[in-house]
C-alpha cells in the first residue's frame, strides 16, 4: 500500500528548532513503522536517524510518538496506524531534551532509573549449601509484572507530570522499584521508599493512565504505582 | 579532536558475557564497558528459552550428561575440556545469578524451576531432560536486566552508545581500542592493558536472521583486519523456528513445552528422523529436516515453510507435553507469554487456536575470536597467545559450541566465560606493563570513516547489504554445496570492490547512523567472506555445515578446527588481499566420536 509518512526531523548541526518533512512510501499492511522508517532512511535520505536495535520488541531502543501516541516502532504495524493514501506521523519522545530527528537525550531517564537503587539488596549470608536461596511460586509471582520492564522510557515520556516537570522520577523508575520493593528476597525497600517519598517521587503522579497505555510490555503500571503509594501510605509491603 | 582514556582493562560490548567480565574484572581493576548501545539493548535480552544447569531440582541430572549433550550436539568438534568447564560451572553460574537477584521461575518446594530443550538429554541421549533454568521466555531479559542492575550497584564505568571501529595492536598486542562517540562524532583513544571483546554475533550477513540490526560484529572483523585468526566461521547455526519472512525467533521452549512440526500433509515429520528425541532434536538437524521437507513439496501449500503447533489439542494427542502430561492454554500462556504476543502481533496467528508459520533463520555463529578457557584471544593453532586481549561470547570460539550449538548454551557460555575472562583479564594486569602508544594509532581508521563520509560514487550502502545477504542465505545457508559457496565468495568480493564507491547522504559529525551502517556494512563484508572461505574448504558435513556434494562427516580428514587469516598488510578497511587456512586439533578426553543420532 501507499501512503505518506511525516517526520519530525532536526538536524543540531545546521537547524535551530526542528521541522517535519513528509515521505510518499510504499509498504505492506503487515510491515512494521521501523521498517516504513528503514524504507525511508535505505532508499530515500540517509540522514534520516534512529535507534534501533533488535526490531521485535525486546530491547527497547524505538520508543517514539506514531500518530501522537508513544509506542515502539517495530512493534506497531502499518495496518493499524494508516490507511492507503493516508498520512503517517512520527515524532520523537516528548520531555527529554532532542539529539537529532527521532533521537532523544536518554541519561535523564537512566539518572532516575539508577536514584531508585534498582538492584537487589540483601545482606544475609548466602545459602551454606551453596545453593539457590528459596522462593515460592506466590512470592515470585508478587513482582513478576515489573520484570517485564524493557526500559524504553515510553511511559516515563507520555507523562504529562513528567513532561511539567522533569525532576520527577516517572513512571519508570517506580516500576523498576516496584520490582524490588514486593521482592521478598530484597531488604533495601526502606530506602527505597524513602527515594519514592520524597518531592518528585511517586506522589507526582496524577493517575493519568498515559503510562499504562503506553507500555509496549503491557505493563499495568499505573497499579504498580498505585501498590507502591500505598506501601508508603501504610507502611506494609502487602 | 581526540580524546584520550587510560583503564587496566576495556570491555568491548554490554551484553551477558561483557557485563559478566565487567563484574568480576572490576573486583580487581579499573575497568570501562564500552557498547555501541545501551546495555539493557544488548542481544542478550532476546534470548527466550532458558539457561542449562545440572541442577536436577526436577530430575536425576548430571553435569557430565551436560557435557556429553553439548559435545554430541556441536557434532564432536566441541573441545571437550572446554565443554567439561561449561557444564560443571554452569551450575555455580546460574546460583551466582540467583544471588545476583535473577527472578527465576520457581517449583513448589521453592527452587529454580527447569524445562526440556533441544537436544537435552538423560543418561548420555536416552530421554529428554528438565535441564534449562528459566524465567518464562524472557531468561535472556532477565539476565541482562540482573547483571545491568548489579554492575549499577558496583559502580561499573560504562561508556554508552560508543562504536569501536578499530583494535589498537603493537607488535603483536592488544593495547586497547579506537572508538566513535556516536552523540558527538569524536574519536576516542582508549588505552589498556587488557580489552575483552563481548560483541556478539554477526548474523546480520544473512537475509533472514533472528539477530538484531547492529550484529555486524564489528570488533571481530578488526580482528581479522589486524591479520589476526578465526576459528570455525563456516559453521553458522540456522535455528529451525523463525517466523515466516520476518526470522523473528520462536523459541526452542515452544517444543521443550510440547509443540511440534508439522507439514502440509498433517504429518508430525519430525518423528521419521528423529524416533527418540522427535521434535527436540539438535537445532541443525531440525533445520535440514524443515529444508527438507520443503524440497519434498511438503511445505505448507508447496512452499517454503513448515508449521510450529503449540496447540494444547495437538500438544496432547501427541502427548509431547512434558512428561506426557496433558497441558492446557493457560499454563502454556504463562510458560510462553512473549513468543505467544509475538505470533499474534507480528503474524497475525493465535497459536492456541492455530498453527504458525515458520523457516529456519540465521541465529548464532559458532565460531569467532579463538580463545583458550579463560577468554585469552590465540594468535594461532599452536595457541600462542596475543598478550592483552580477550574474547568471550557469541564472538568468541572457545571451542564448546564445536559445529552447532545446543539451545541454552548460549546463555551459559555468557555466563561462564565471561566471568573466567573477566577473572583472568584482572589477573592479567596485576603484573601486565601498560607500553605507550605507537604514534596517531587512531590514524588508519580515522581516515577511512572521512574516505566514507566524503566518498562519491554510485553505490547505496543499503543495496550492497541487501545483495550480501540475499547472496549469503541463499547459498551458505542450511544447506551448501561448493559451486554455491563459490558463487556466494565471488560476489562477496563484488561487493567488497564497489563498497569502495558507496557515496552516504549524510555528511555531519553527530549521531551519523548513515556513516556508522556503512561501516557496520564493511565489516559484514570482511566476515562474510571468512565464513564463505572456511565453508568452501570444509568438504565434509557436520553439524550446521551440511554439504550437498560431502554429504558424510569425515573424521580421518575433518576433525579439526579451522583457522582463517587474511595474510595482507594490517587494514582499517574491508581487506583486499591474500588469506590462509591452517588447522588445529580438536581436544577428545572423555567421548570419542560416535554417529549423531536422536
Amino acid at each position: 500500500m501507499k501512503f505518506k509518512v511525516k517526520i519530525k526531523r532536526y538536524n543540531p548541526e545546521t537547524e535551530q528548532k526542528p521541522h517535519f518533512e513528509t515521505y510518499e512510501v510504499e509498504a505492506d499492511p503487515g510491515d512494521r513503522v521501523l521498517d516504513v522508517l528503514h524504507y525511508v532512511k535505505w532508499q530515500q535520505d540517509g540522514t534520516l536517524t534512529l535507534r534501533r536495535s533488535c526490531a521485535h520488541g525486546i530491547c527497547g531502543s524505538d520508543a517514539m510518538r506514531i500518530n501522537g501516541q508513544n509506542a515502539l516502532a517495530c512493534k506497531v504495524l502499518v495496518k493499524d496506524v494508516v490507511k492507503e493514501g493516508g498520512l503517517l506521523t512520527v515524532e520523537p519522545l516528548l520531555g527529554l531534551p532532542l539529539v537529532k530527528d527521532l533521537i532523544v537525550d536518554m541519561e535523564p531517564f537512566f539518572e532516575h532509573y539508577r536514584s531508585v537503587m534498582p538492584f537487589l539488596v540483601n545482606n544475609d549470608a548466602l545459602p551454606a549449601d551453596g545453593r539457590e536461596r528459596l522462593q515460592s511460586p506466590e512470592a515470585r509471582d508478587r513482582f513478576d509484572k515489573g520484570t517485564w520492564c524493557i526500559l524504553c522510557a515510553a511511559c516515563t515520556t507520555s507523562c504529562p507530570s513528567f513532561w511539567g516537570n522533569d525532576q520527577y522520577i516517572g513512571p519508570a523508575a517506580i516500576v523498576q522499584a516496584h520490582r524490588f520493593v514486593f521482592d521478598d528476597r530484597d531488604q533495601g525497600a526502606a530506602d527505597r521508599l524513602e527515594v519514592l517519598g520524597q518531592q518528585f517521587g511517586v506522589w507526582r503522579c496524577r493517575t493519568a493512565f498515559n503510562c499504562t497505555n503506553a507500555c509496549p510490555r503491557e505493563i499495568p503500571v499505573t497499579q504498580l504505582i498505585g501498590e507502591v503509594k500505598q506501601a508508603l501510605a501504610t507502611g506494609k509491603l502487602e | 579532536m581526540t580524546q584520550q582514556h587510560q583503564f587496566d582493562a576495556l570491555i568491548v560490548g554490554a551484553g551477558g558475557a561483557g557485563l559478566m567480565a565487567a563484574l568480576h574484572a572490576s573486583k580487581a581493576a579499573n575497568v570501562a564497558v564500552i557498547s555501541k548501545l545501551y546495555p539493557t539493548r544488548s542481544h542478550t535480552g532476546t534470548a527466550q528459552g532458558g539457561i542449562a544447569a545440572a541442577l536436577a531440582n526436577m530430575e536425576e541430572d548430571h553435569w557430565e550428561w551436560h557435557m556429553f549433550d553439548t559435545i554430541k550436539g556441536g557434532d564432536y568438534l566441541v573441545d571437550q575440556d572446554a565443554a567439561e568447564i561449561l557444564a560443571r560451572d554452569a551450575i555455580d553460574a546460574v546460583i551466582e545469578l540467583e544471588h545476583m537477584g535473577l527472578p527465576f521461575d520457581r517449583t513448589p518446594d521453592g527452587r529454580i524451576e527447569q524445562r526440556r530443550f533441544g537436544g537435552h538429554t538423560a543418561e548420555y541421549g536416552k530421554r529428554p531432560v528438565m535441564r534449562a533454568c528459566k524465567s518464562a521466555d524472557r531468561t535472556g531479559h532477565m539476565i541482562l536486566q540482573t547483571l545491568y542492575q548489579n554492575c549499577i550497584k558496583q559502580k561499573v564505568k560504562f561508556f554508552d552508545e560508543f562504536f569501536v571501529v578499530d583494535l589498537i595492536v603493537t607488535d603483536g598486542a592488544c593495547q586497547g581500542v579506537v572508538a566513535v562517540e556516536i552523540n558527538t562524532g569524536e574519536v576516542h583513544l582508549f588505552h589498556a592493558k587488557a580489552t575483552l571483546l563481548a560483541s556478539g554475533g554477526f548474523g546480520r550477513m544473512f537475509k533472514v536472521t533472528s539477530n538484531a540490526h547492529s550484529l555486524t560484529g564489528d570488533p571481530v572483523a578488526a580482528v581479522w583486519r589486524r591479520g589476526l585468526p578465526l576459528e570455525d566461521m563456516e559453521f553458522f547455526q540456522f535455528h529451525p523456528t523463525g517466523m515466516y519472512k520476518l526470522g523473528i525467533l520462536l523459541s526452542e521452549a515452544a517444543r521443550g513445552e510440547g509443540g511440534v512440526f508439522i507439514n502440509d500433509k498433517g504429518e508430525r515429520f519430525m518423528e521419521r528422523y528423529a524416533p527418540t528425541m522427535k521434535d527436540l532434536a539438535s537445532r541443525d538437524v531440525c533445520s535440514r529436516c524443515i529444508y527438507l521437507e520443503v524440497k519434498e513439496g511438503r511445505g505448507i501449500g508447496g512452499k517454503d515453510y513448515v508449521y510450529i503447533d503449540i496447540r494444547p489439542e495437538t500438544i496432547n494427542r501427541y502427548q509431547s507435553g512434558p512428561g506426557g502430561k496433558t497441558v492446557t492454554a493457560e499454563e502454556l500462556e504463562k510458560k510462553l507469554p512473549d513468543i505467544i504476543e509475538m505470533m499474534r502481533v507480528y503474524q497475525g496467528v493465535d497459536p492456541i487456536t492455530a498453527p504458525v508459520p515458520i523457516q529456519p533463520t540465521a541465529h548464532y555463529a559458532m565460531g569467532g575470536v579463538p580463545t583458550d578457557a579463560d577468554g585469552r584471544a590465540l594468535a594461532d593453532e599452536r595457541g600462542t597467545l596475543v598478550p592483552g586481549l580477550f574474547a568471550a561470547g557469541e564472538c568468541a570460539c572457545v571451542s564448546v559450541h564445536g559445529a552447532n550449538r545446543l539451545g541454552t548454551n548460549s546463555l551459559v557460555d555468557l555466563v561462564v566465560f565471561g566471568r573466567r575472562g573477566g577473572r583472568a583479564m584482572a589477573e592479567y594486569v596485576q603484573t601486565a606493563e601498560l607500553k605507550p602508544l605507537p604514534a596517531d594509532p587512531a590514524g588508519a581508521v580515522v581516515q577511512e570513516l572521512e574516505r566514507i563520509r566524503r566518498q562519491t560514487g554510485t553505490e547505496k550502502a543499503a543495496k550492497i547489504r541487501a545483495e550480501l545477504q540475499e547472496v549469503m542465505m541463499d547459498n551458505v545457508g542450511v544447506f551448501r554445496t561448493g559451486p554455491m559457496i563459490a558463487t556466494a565468495l565471488a560476489k562477496v568480493r563484488e561487493l567488497k570492490e564497489r563498497f569502495g564507491r558507496v557515496q552516504i547522504d549524510d555528511k555531519g559529525q553527530r549521531f551519523n547512523t548513515d556513516l556508522l551502517e556503512t561501516f557496520e556494512l564493511g565489516c559484514l563484508l570482511d566476515l562474510a567472506e571468512a565464513t564463505a572461505l572456511s565453508a568452501l574448504n570444509r568438504t565434509e558435513s557436520r553439524g550446521a555445515h551440511s554439504r550437498d556434494d560431502f554429504p558424510k562427516r569425515d573424521d580421518v580428514d575433518w576433525l579439526k578446527h579451522t583457522f582463517v587469516r587474511y595474510t595482507g598488510p594490517a587494514s582499517a578497511a574491508p581487506t583486499n588481499g591474500q588469506t590462509a587456512i591452517t588447522y588445529k586439533p580438536v581436544t577428545i578426553t572423555k567421548f570419542q566420536p560416535q554417529e549423531r543420532k536422536y
